[in-house]
């Protein structure tokens, strides 16, 4: 066990030292520091000065390593759009996003799972065949077109739910909650619909097929031969199989989710990290970008050994094999 | 199997190759191409032409004037046109992408598998980690950090490059996955030893023997990252992030409208919306049906 969890840790290593040299030579390479914080009379004397106060004139590896012992410990420098640490702006935005994000994967594991057994188990009623039809549609359906559609209908049409931003927040230590409030779930409803229906036909696909698959198995042919009813068939036999992959599914489904809250959060104008690097990405302001690329990379790094890790737990096979 | 192959992989796929919905789909998607295609010659404005939009025209309802079907948006363009020659920078983007991908991937895949060792394992770790990330966010990201990197002016001559190139390295290591399994296979056939035995070179070998046999399932795929390729095309563009105003795409028209929907011009961002989706649509259902023509047995 020890061994399976160092040994995807060093795999995982890699990943992270590539896109830390990626934000890195962001940091290097885009712009000039020093002509941007000396002034215009400054003479050649104080530029020498500056350069080897911030360490420019060591060598790229000596930089590299402090700007990653920086990094770990959560130090980016100064936005240079907003003029405020970047440690700040991201602590101040990751609530909005991981709320959102929660919000949305409950959603879909929710609907989705039950979905997909569903049609899995009936594959042949109308329902079934309406639902993946259905599904088909919002496959093809880009995000932010179903959010500006949801937008169209709720918010201006009909006028019950707002259209952007996150309503009220209560402040709970460092933490924005709009859980708490009428207006800060009233605002979260349309967001958390329009992250979750990509993901929520994925997901019902994918467990639709996973519940094919196993039906289809001698062992459950075997326990039809036995007599047993459907129901101890399909779900205390069949379904205890199909969720193994779901873990991977579900790992999967949350790198979607924060993947395309960037875009969800765009269309809502939503306070959180997404909306936060895309405005970032248009100022081409580099402290932001280089924090948040790292940040997202950690978070998919750690999903995916949470992921390998579950399935270990899950999956004995895999823990004979060794 | 790779994950989109068995997400789409159902029974309702299989009826669809004799139901009308597969005629349907590939209707449609001939319409948008031609449309596309055809912009300057069938659009009822020229809407890249500055000299000819009249900002006495903006905000024209749809359905209401000859000329103007669909309405015009804020500048005075015609809807319709607009989505028109939108609709053929969203196809030239997304086509160039997947082309893009094809090529290194099939390269890549090809490499790797017949050559095996280091290579391989190289090359598959590449792969390995990139789909670490999902697509989009590794087309975003390669986005941004080229728009941020590259002065302005740069900048602003390669855009289209720049997002076709984000696009097709995002999808790269699935085709390379594909290939290479398949050329794995092959690599062991008796073709290529006497191949081998006549003493031509493994180029010559990969080239001319090995990867006709090794592209049917590419052609599936490509088709299938066509709908994503123009579906992350027009996310980039909408973010604002994808290609330059100055040449209209499907994403950048929904863009503009998405700032009229609150004051009621809803035409502006739900036509092009409405373009996009049956664009999409109709190309993941031909992709669909081509990869049950090609391959009965994989059901």
């Amino acid at each position: 066990m020890v061994a399976f969890v160092i040994s995807r840790l060093l795999q995982a290593l890699p990943v992270l030292l590539v896109v830390a040299l990626i934000s890195f030579a962001l940091f290097t390479f885009v712009g000039d520091p020093v002509a941007a914080m000396l002034s215009q009379d400054a003479s050649l004397a104080d530029r020498e000065n500056l350069i080897r106060l911030l360490g420019l004139d060591q060598p790229w590896y000596v930089q590299f390593w402090k700007f990653v012992g920086n990094a770990v410990q959560g130090e980016f420098g100064l936005s240079y759009r907003l003029s405020r640490p970047v440690s700040a702006l991201i602590a101040e935005r990751a609530p909005a996003t991981l709320e959102l994000a929660f919000c949305a994967a409950a959603m879909t594991l929710c609907i989705g799972v039950p979905l997909g057994i569903f049609t899995g188990i009936y594959k042949d009623s109308w329902v079934s065949r309406l639902l993946l039809t259905v599904s088909l549609v919002g496959v093809s359906l880009p995000i932010f077109v179903l959010g500006m559609l949801l937008i169209l209908v709720f918010a201006v049409h009909l006028g019950w739910l707002p259209s952007f931003g996150r309503g009220e927040t209560v402040q709970l230590g460092w933490w924005s909650s709009g859980l708490l409030t009428v207006s800060g779930l009233k605002a979260l409803i349309l967001p958390a619909i329009t992250l979750a229906v990509f993901q929520l036909t994925l997901i019902t696909r994918l467990v639709r097929a996973e519940m094919l698959e196993v039906l289809r198995t001698d062992y459950i042919k075997f326990a039809r031969a036995r007599g047993l009813s459907n129901r101890s068939i399909n779900f205390g036999h069949a379904l205890k199989n199909t969720l193994v992959p779901v873990i991977t599914i579900a790992g999967l489904q949350l790198g979607g989710i924060i993947a395309f809250a960037i875009v969800t959060e765009t269309v809502f104008q939503w306070p959180g990290m997404g909306f936060l690097f895309i405005q970032s990405v248009g100022a081409a302001d580099i402290p932001v970008m280089a924090a948040y690329l790292l940040l997202i990379s950690l978070v998919f790094v750690v999903i995916n050994l949470g992921v390998d890790l579950l399935y270990y737990l899950v999956d004995p096979r895999l823990r004979a094999q060794r | 199997m790779n994950r989109v192959a068995r997400f789409l992989d159902s029974d309702l796929w299989w009826s669809f190759r004799t139901s009308p919905v597969a005629v349907a789909s590939a209707l449609v998607a001939l319409v948008c191409i031609l449309g596309a295609v055809l912009a300057p010659w069938l659009a009822p404005h020229n809407v890249l032409d500055l000299a000819s939009v009249d900002l006495m025209d903006a905000f024209k309802p749809p359905f209401t004037e000859a000329g103007w079907t669909l309405g015009s948006d804020d500048q005075g363009r015609d809807v319709l046109s607009a989505i028109m020659f939108g609709g053929r920078t969203s196809l030239l983007v997304g086509i160039c992408a997947v082309l893009f991908s094809t090529v290194v991937g099939v390269t890549l895949g090809l490499t790797a598998g017949y050559l095996g060792g280091t290579v391989d394992a190289l090359l598959m770790r590449m792969a390995d980690v990139q789909l670490t990330f999902p697509a989009f966010l590794v087309a975003l990201l390669v986005d941004g950090i080229a728009r941020a990197a590259l002065p302005q002016e740069v900048h602003e001559r390669i855009a289209l490059g720049v997002v076709v190139f984000a696009i097709g390295i995002s999808t790269w290591p699935q085709i390379a996955r594909t290939v290479r399994g398949s050329t794995l296979v092959e690599r062991n056939k008796e073709y290529v030893l006497a191949a081998r035995v006549i003493g031509l070179g493994n180029l010559r070998i990969m080239a001319t023997h090995v990867l006709p046999n090794v592209l049917g399932p590419v052609l599936v795929i490509a088709t299938l990252n066509l709908g994503l390729a123009i579906i992350t095309e027009a996310t980039l563009s909408f973010l604002g992030v994808g290609v330059p105003p100055t040449q209209p795409s499907l994403g950048t028209l929904i863009r503009i409208g998405n700032d009229f929907l609150m004051s009621g011009e809803w035409w502006i961002a739900i036509f092009p919306g409405i373009a996009l989706v049956a664009m999409v649509l109709s190309v993941n259902l031909l992709g669909d049906w081509l990869r049950d023509a090609l391959n009965p047995r994989l059901r």
